[in-house]
């Protein structure tokens, strides 16, 4: 199996203001209800774009200057909840191809890095300034360089933090863990061996 | 690997003198080797599947010519879209029909044991487990669900993952993982009466916030968890990752052995005794290390209740909904985003405000002991005429056995509805879904906005005892003033 070597994003950037985002909020549980991923992008936020009948609340995701957006910025704690991938994988159907954020719930982190959608971490300060930046430009390119850690907007960088694991997993090409694992076969059976003797 | 270091990776696990905990005992044993990302490949004895995160897991692996490497080591059941009122099939929802078909034609396919509703064991996958004996000390037992880390109530190390791991584990029964820390939580003292596991566990979130547990396991210990029996220990262990925590566990003991004692999946005869032997040698030693340790007194805890849209939103029922100023600067925004929310008032008590749906059921709180000790308390009440009631058990056992005990007949005369197992309206995924604004007094883990299938919905979760306080009064009630009197 072979993968992208993921070493940059870059693109535009919608900012979803707020902290403890769950992932019943990233994708409604009635959504769900599906055999496949695919088509989930016009899922994503669901309840917070769009109103009862379905008419749009003028949500980020849905201005026109951010339709393009490859960059999706927000809180503390992002992704909280359910171990449902239907959420990075309903973001990613959208468009989103990094995250940045103040930091990230476990499985939600675990699940994106799988995807190939590296989640960087900044500061508060360092993110409210980045949302003023984009209110003012929503044209405004970012650049995330896993291979620097930095992220490059208008003329300057900002140094960022993401797990070396996840990292290496992305820049490496092997974000994808099942072909690592399979290489692993002999070793995975004296494990089970010896898990199967244990009493 | 060598077989040299296979020998002495187990005699590890039994070395005493390593003051080792027993995330790191079972973690050690489990690790087929270290990935080039740093990451550990992790050996997973048990993988529990539902209908809703492993189709497209399937669907994987047939795509890449795979196959199930254990299959064996998977159960599979249906619970998350189940209808409660009837199982008449076609379901109704052409989506979920779909769904159960798709479950039941990969396991067939691929050789996994599937327990349907025709098998009489159909249920919450975090009920079905344990009674069927599947979960197990030291076991990795993994599944596409949060709630997964319920199973470390038996000493395991239990944790939900992503569809991608799904099928990680189905083509190797392994996963890429980093290690996690462990705070050991220690609860002591005897809880005050009206106050359960459920509140236990809403007060520890509360303490230590809902990302308080990112990058750690729970180790639950001390003398108020070590009086729980094994489902209040469930219902403990169930919420660790509302509280951030991936992983939560209690240590085994005599409770935990004697739970599993004959069941249908426990080791029988001679395997049995070695078998006790090895789980009791996996304990946390009494030296142990930790990350990080947190002490709680029992007397402390009240019962609680959530005013919020997350679970670390909790409060005392005696005390008053907080105001911006009593809550952590980082806490303020989603304090007043929370309010509005759920049309709440700070300085305000909760008790009082009026509910229209009362829940009673998930794979928090929809075992046989939570029903019966609901059941002592609702005989010869009535619901309020303005809330509808649901009692749903988790699983068609813990169903069976309610009705073995008359239980049913207890709820129904009090107006509650008597439904099939499922996971319900803890996320609404089959038609039990709240409408419009109504609230809910919920038994479930999850208070986020629109979590119980109306976008505008709103839920306060507390123990099932205090929900059906809130059934028989029409609003949130402290359950020891109605019931005591």
């Amino acid at each position: 199996m072979s993968l992208n070597k993921i070493t940059k994003v870059q693109g535009t950037a919608v900012y979803v203001s707020g902290d403890d985002i769950d992932t019943d909020r990233i994708i409604p549980a009635r959504f769900m209800k599906c055999v496949t991923f695919d088509g989930l992008g016009q899922y994503a936020f669901y309840d917070v774009r769009f109103d009862e009948n379905g008419n749009s609340k003028d949500h980020p995701m849905d201005k026109a200057e951010h339709k393009e957006a490859t960059i999706l910025i927000s809180g503390k704690n992002f992704g909280c909840g359910s171990s449902r991938e239907h959420a990075p994988q309903s973001l990613y159907h959208w468009g989103i191809r990094a995250i940045i954020a103040e930091s990230y719930a476990e499985i939600f982190f675990g699940n994106c890095t799988m995807l190939g959608i590296p989640c960087i971490t900044l500061s508060k300060e360092q993110i409210e300034k980045i949302a003023v930046l984009i209110q003012k430009n929503p044209s405004l390119n970012l650049e995330i360089d896993l291979m620097t850690n930095k992220l490059f907007l208008d003329t300057e960088s900002i140094e960022f933090q993401i797990p070396e694991s996840s990292k290496l997993s992305l820049m490496e090409g092997r974000w994808d863990s099942l072909g690592e694992l399979l290489d692993g076969k002999d070793a995975i059976k004296l494990t089970a061996k010896k898990l199967e003797s244990a009493y | 690997m060598d077989m040299d270091k296979v020998d002495i990776s187990v005699n590890i696990s039994k070395d005493k003198k390593l003051n080792k905990n027993l995330f790191n005992k079972v973690w050690d044993s489990h690790a087929v080797k270290t990935l080039s990302s740093g990451q550990t490949q992790l050996f997973i004895d048990l993988h529990l599947i539902h209908e809703v995160t492993s189709p497209q897991a399937f669907g994987m692996l047939r795509s890449s010519s795979l196959d199930v490497m254990y299959p064996n080591k998977t159960f599979a059941t249906v619970d998350h879209i189940i209808p409660t009122d009837t199982r008449q099939r076609p379901f109704q929802d052409s989506l979920a029909e779909d769904m159960i078909v798709a479950i039941k034609k990969n396991c067939e396919e691929f050789g996994i044991k599937f327990f349907g509703v025709e098998t009489g064991d159909q249920g919450i996958v975090h009920v079905v487990g344990p009674e069927k004996g599947l979960t197990q000390p030291g076991m990795t037992i993994v599944c596409g669900d949060s709630h997964t880390s319920t199973h470390g109530a038996f000493g395991s190390i239990a944790f939900g993952i992503g569809t991608s791991q799904v099928r990680d584990v189905l083509a190797t029964q392994t996963l890429a993982i980093n290690r996690l820390k462990v705070r050991r939580i220690n609860v002591n003292g005897d809880l005050k009466p009206g106050v359960y596991a459920k509140d236990v566990i809403l007060h520890i979130i509360k303490k230590l916030g809902v990302k308080g547990g990112i990058g750690y396991a729970y180790e639950y210990g001390g003398s108020t968890i070590e009086n729980m029996n094994m489902e209040e220990r469930m219902t403990l262990c169930n919420m660790s990752i509302e509280g951030g925590a991936r992983v939560g566990y209690v240590n085994p003991d005599q409770k935990t052995f004697d739970y599993l004692k004959d069941r249908e999946y426990s080791p029988k005869g001679e395997k049995w005794q070695k078998a006790v032997e090895y789980w009791k040698s996996l304990a946390s030693d009494s030296d142990a290390e930790y990350d990080d340790i947190v002490n709680i007194e029992a007397v402390e805890i009240a019962p609680t209740v959530t005013w919020g849209i997350n679970p670390g939103q909790a409060m005392s029922i005696e005390d008053l909904i907080p105001s911006e100023n009593e809550v952590k600067e980082e806490d303020k925004l989603t304090l007043k985003e929370a309010l509005e929310y759920m049309d709440l008032k700070e300085h305000q008590p909760i008790a009082g405000t009026k509910i229209d749906v009362a829940f009673i059921g998930s794979c928090t709180n929809g075992r046989l002991s939570d029903l019966e000790e609901v059941a002592k308390y609702v005989k010869g009440q009535k619901v309020s005429s303005k809330v509808k009631a649901l009692v749903v058990p988790g699983s068609m056992r813990v169903k069976l056995e309610a009705e073995n005990k008359g239980l049913d007949k207890v709820f129904e005369e009090a107006g509650f509805e008597w439904r099939e197992a499922g996971c319900s309206m803890c996320l609404a995924m089959n038609p039990d879904k709240l409408q419009g604004r109504q609230l809910c007094a919920s038994s479930s883990n999850r208070n986020f906005k629109g979590r119980q299938g109306s976008p505008s919905g709103r839920t306060v979760l507390m123990s099932p005892v205090m929900v059906a306080a809130a059934a028989i009064t029409g609003e949130i009630t402290d359950a020891r003033k109605l019931f005591n009197e």
